[in-house]
């Protein structure tokens, strides 16, 4: 009845995984008992749960990233203190099959379920807004895609409790994730988390790819777009051409362990290499996926805080699109050590090392919009200038590993650590979290406390070196990656250090906290009336915060690039009527098919068959039902919107 | 600690090498500070002319990007400040976007350096390729590594010996590695003479490294395998032709021998595994385990070695 599953599954005896179980539970009671007693379900069913409006889904995906970005940090601070113990005999606090789990949990939380869904939430945030659009191309698909990645983020979640996480890896290289060596659920866990949440990705990107073609406003020509959609649309290219490589690749990885086929076993001439192929093949590109909105982040962000244009718009549009497509060349950096010889070896070298061209003219590009600009430096500038030193030197250490024999000596040692988490902190996180505190006062309408962001990024940037350089200098010291613990007492204090670093980062994560408790409870006094509270330059920032559902009344007419800019010179359009606007309706099939999603999944990792059928079932004839549904847009009267549009604020009447 | 037994000009042309290299390195300014504390930098303190090349090629590599690294990360601080907000005397051109000059720089200056790192690439993927033969007139010694759960098997067909989690081998005698897994994949690497090669089940990888010190140097798995990785460690021993001769008539003298039966239970995992010696292998052992991948040879009958063959 209940295949695997028994009571077994839950680790009563980890004091850690049942205080941290524990914790999750209470926070889900008090959510459970707030909702009731404010009376807020009906409210959060219909205004949030089934909504495809993409701020709001965008909301639920940046709320899911920031939950995520608080247990995989909690992830590190484990490992980090661990590895800060355990020396010189001490076995530590985390035995290697706790150990193990956290720093594969850590990794995929960290990229699937913390980087991903931060960017497609502000994906969600902004794109439609900077493009005049009223909604994304496909807003149901838009609400699935979503829903898919929180079933993907329920399983994961789960892990922690019911049965274990895999002990493989963040990739989960064949064989010790094959059932010979991982007989577990841990990387049953990872299999399914990762395709229900992937099939999701996938869909995200088909839907931006349509709506950054298709939904821009008139006059807005390709060339004329702001840079972080470029960067979206580049962005999510990538994700249509490699997220179908992971689903191959776990799904061949699941036909092994579930009937017993032998593509990346040992045995029956599977061979291991071929995931390793296919698994970097999506992963390289991953990692530009992620960061090439960054770049569009703290592209807008500099050139709004300079007062000044884009420096080489052009450039930074064709550097993006080379690294797009260069990032599929470059695999095989990954595993130099797996012995493909000299000639591929030198090739897949060089591919890599000219992304640093592409790389290296935006950051020129940055660093001459800044000159002769007028440069205010609030936070999101202060993550910009910290992104630009931090992303400069983890770019060099990313080329030296890129010689082939350089790598030899440097792969899976902690000076690759050090480098990856160098690109993605210092790019990818601080970029996120930059966008998030540029954007914040359009999409809640207030801005966030300076003050705390401040002190929020420079606890960020000072914790990431004290964190990070040590690791660089251990892996000269030939230290390898994922070990539990260690004997040399010289590594010790290197050790320490970065143990320290990342309690000064932990700092940084609380201050961003307490900004966003701070700046909620002063709302008030920190309102954005304007509605463009930077003096922006793109049309997001032309319309009320919080824009009003249907983002436009009137859609824009674009003539030039930094349209609201050039806007705001010219002073503003001829007011024209009110027309009714077309809009699609809340559906709730996405939240359905995301909890058959879950039941899918649930199944398959603990073999209940029935209940993976059910899922299946659900999700197929849901979909059928809900393409039967015939009244899923309406039309918004124009006496409705002149009703709305009457109620911002007159500086915005005159603005529309 | 360091026995010098060789002084031809071969080798005082690699301590040149290698002296530069390491004053080089010791000047980069992360590093410099620490690096004065000597061996602790098992990467940078290489023992023999593989490692010593691959990090002259960091050193190399690293201060051609620093060309432009500190340029860039100095003008980052200069144009912030110089053009920050309440500084009005500062030009101000909100519309100017675009210099063709700047434009070609932007794109040559790193091309330029790129241009260079691939040469660098291209030839080193191709000198310092693991399985290329070193240049010597010595006949280089082999060595076949099988990476179990959780130890390392060493079998030296010429010896006819074998040893768990630990090596030796004369000085300036290349060192040829035949590398396999019996189980997941594992990487064999000795950070202190130069890169690593992954070992994986059902094929073989090479690797030919030199000492052209004396040593006792650290040899991990630096890739992980689960439970037992952390310490799936041995120890190299790099030392005289006397030493080694001594060293195999230690290994000789074990009472222990490998075959099928013992190969079996050294199969099976364990963590922590000790130093072994077996005075004996068969010497089809290692493409026994090579041609059965992820099969216990001890359990094969006759029938069931026939069988895979046949398979195969």
């Amino acid at each position: 009845m209940f295949g695997k599953l028994s009571l077994d599954a839950i680790p009563y005896q980890q004091p850690i995984i049942m205080g941290a179980a524990a914790f999750m539970g209470l926070v889900a009671v008090s959510v459970i008992a707030a909702l009731t007693y404010f009376r807020k379900w009906k409210w959060l069913w219909t205004e949030w749960l089934t909504s495809v409006d993409h701020k709001k889904i965008g909301v639920m995906y940046i709320i899911l990233a920031l939950v995520m970005l608080l247990r995989g940090f909690s992830d590190a601070i484990m490992m980090r203190t661990q590895l800060a113990i355990a020396s010189a005999g001490s076995a530590g606090y985390l035995p290697p099959e706790h150990y193990d789990q956290i720093f594969t949990a850590h990794g995929v939380i960290m990229i699937f379920f913390m980087a991903m869904p931060f960017m497609i939430g502000l994906l969600n945030l902004v794109v439609p807004l900077q493009i005049g659009a009223r909604d994304v191309a496909f807003p149901f698909l838009n609400s699935l895609s979503f829903w898919l990645t929180a079933a993907g983020f329920a399983l994961i979640n789960l892990s922690l409790v019911v049965g274990e996480f895999a002990r493989t890896g963040w990739l989960a290289y064949p064989p010790l994730s094959e059932l010979q060596y991982s007989p577990g659920v841990g990387v049953d866990y990872y299999i399914w988390s990762l395709q229900v949440s992937g099939v999701g990705t996938t869909l995200a990107g088909v839907n931006f790819i349509a709506t950054i073609l298709r939904n821009r406003a008139p006059g807005m020509t390709l060339m004329k777009m702001p840079i972080f959609t470029w960067t979206a649309l580049c962005s999510n290219i990538m994700i249509v051409a490699a997220f179908p490589i992971l689903t191959v690749a776990l799904a061949l990885l699941a036909l092994d362990r579930y009937l017993g086929m032998h593509f990346f076993t040992n045995a029956l001439g599977g061979n291991q290499m071929m995931y390793v192929n296919l698994i970097w093949a999506w992963g390289h590109p991953e990692v530009y996926i992620l960061v090439l909105p960054a770049f569009g982040i703290f592209s807008e962000i500099i050139s709004t805080f300079s007062g000044k244009r884009l420096f080489g718009y052009a450039t930074m549009v064709y550097a993006t699109m080379a690294i797009a497509l260069g990032a599929f060349i470059t695999w095989l950096h990954h595993f130099f050590t797996m012995g493909s010889g000299a000639d591929v070896n030198a090739f897949f070298g060089i591919t890599t090392m000219i992304i640093a061209i592409p790389t290296g003219v935006k950051v020129f590009n940055w660093l001459f919009t800044m000159y002769r600009g007028r440069v205010r430096f609030s936070t999101p500038t202060l993550w910009t200038l910290g992104f630009m030193v931090t992303f400069v030197i983890g770019g060099m250490t990313g080329v030296l590993m890129a010689v082939p024999p350089a790598d030899f000596v440097l792969h899976n040692s902690l000076f690759l650590v050090a480098h990856f988490h160098n690109v993605l902190i210092g790019g990818v996180v601080f970029g996120y979290l930059a966008g998030l505190s540029y954007w914040f006062p359009k999409i809640f309408g207030f801005k966030l406390n300076e003050k705390l962001g401040k002190w929020a990024f420079w606890c960020w940037l000072i914790g990431f070196y004290i964190a990070f350089v040590p690791l660089y200098m251990l892996g000269l010291m030939g230290v390898t990656r994922r070990v539990n613990h260690f004997d040399n007492p010289v590594w010790h204090a290197y050790f320490v250090a970065a143990a320290i670093g990342a309690f000064v980062i932990l700092c940084g994560i609380l201050f961003e906290v307490a900004q966003l408790i701070v700046s909620i409870k002063q709302r008030e006094s920190n309102r954005d009336l304007t509605g463009d509270p930077w003096g922006g330059r793109t049309l997001e920032w032309s319309v009320s915060s919080p824009p009003p559902f249907y983002n436009f009344a009137v859609i824009p007419e674009v003539q030039t690039r930094d349209a609201f800019w050039e806007m705001k010179k010219i002073g503003p359009p001829r007011a024209s009527r009110y027309r009714p606007i077309h809009m699609p309706r809340n559906t709730a099939t996405g939240v359905i098919i995301g909890a058959f999603s879950f039941a899918l999944g649930f199944g398959l990792i603990w073999h209940i068959w029935w209940m993976a059928l059910v899922g299946l079932l659900g999700i197929v004839i849901s979909l059928i039902t809900h393409s039967f549904n015939q009244h899923r847009e309406y039309f918004v009267p124009a006496v409705d919107i002149a009703r709305i549009e009457r109620l911002r604020s007159p500086a915005l009447i005159q603005q529309v | 600690m360091r026995l010098m037994t060789n002084n031809t000009p071969e080798i005082s042309s690699n301590r040149r090498m290698r002296t530069l290299a390491c004053t080089m390195l010791k000047l980069l300014p992360v590093a410099g500070a620490v690096l004065l504390g000597g061996c602790d930098w098992a990467v940078l303190d290489a023992k023999g002319q593989i490692g010593m090349e691959e990090r002259s090629i960091i050193a190399t590599a690293t201060w051609l990007m620093l060309i432009i690294v500190v340029p860039v990360i100095a003008m980052i601080g200069a144009f912030a400040w110089k053009y920050r907000a309440s500084n009005a005397r500062a030009k101000y051109m909100p519309d100017w976007d675009y210099s063709h000059s700047i434009a070609v720089l932007m794109v040559l200056v790193p091309t330029a350096i790129v241009a260079c790192l691939s040469v660098i690439a291209w030839r080193t993927s191709h000198t310092l390729d693991p399985y290329r033969p070193l240049s010597s007139d010595v006949k280089p010694i082999t060595i076949e590594v099988v990476a179990l759960d959780w130890k390392w098997l060493f079998i030296y067909p010429d010896q006819q010996l074998a040893t768990v989690n630990e090596i030796a081998f004369p000085t300036d005698v290349p060192v040829h590695f035949r590398i396999t897994s019996a189980s997941v994949m594992n990487s064999f690497f000795i950070p202190q003479l130069g890169g690593q090669i992954y070992a994986m089940s059902g094929m073989q990888t090479q690797l030919r490294l030199i000492a052209n010190q004396e040593g006792t140097f650290d040899g991990i798995s630096a890739n992980y395998s689960g439970g037992g990785f952390s310490d799936m460690k041995f120890k190299a021993i790099a030392t005289t032709k006397d030493g080694f001769d001594e060293w195999t008539h230690r290994v000789k003298g074990s009472a222990q021998l490998l075959d099928a039966v013992a190969y079996g239970a050294l199969a099976k995992p364990s963590e922590k595994h000790g130093v072994e010696y077996f005075s004996m292998v068969d010497k089809e052992l290692f493409n026994q385990i090579l041609s059965s991948p992820g099969r216990d040879p001890a359990s094969l009958s006759t029938a069931g070695k026939k069988l895979l063959a046949l398979e195969e």
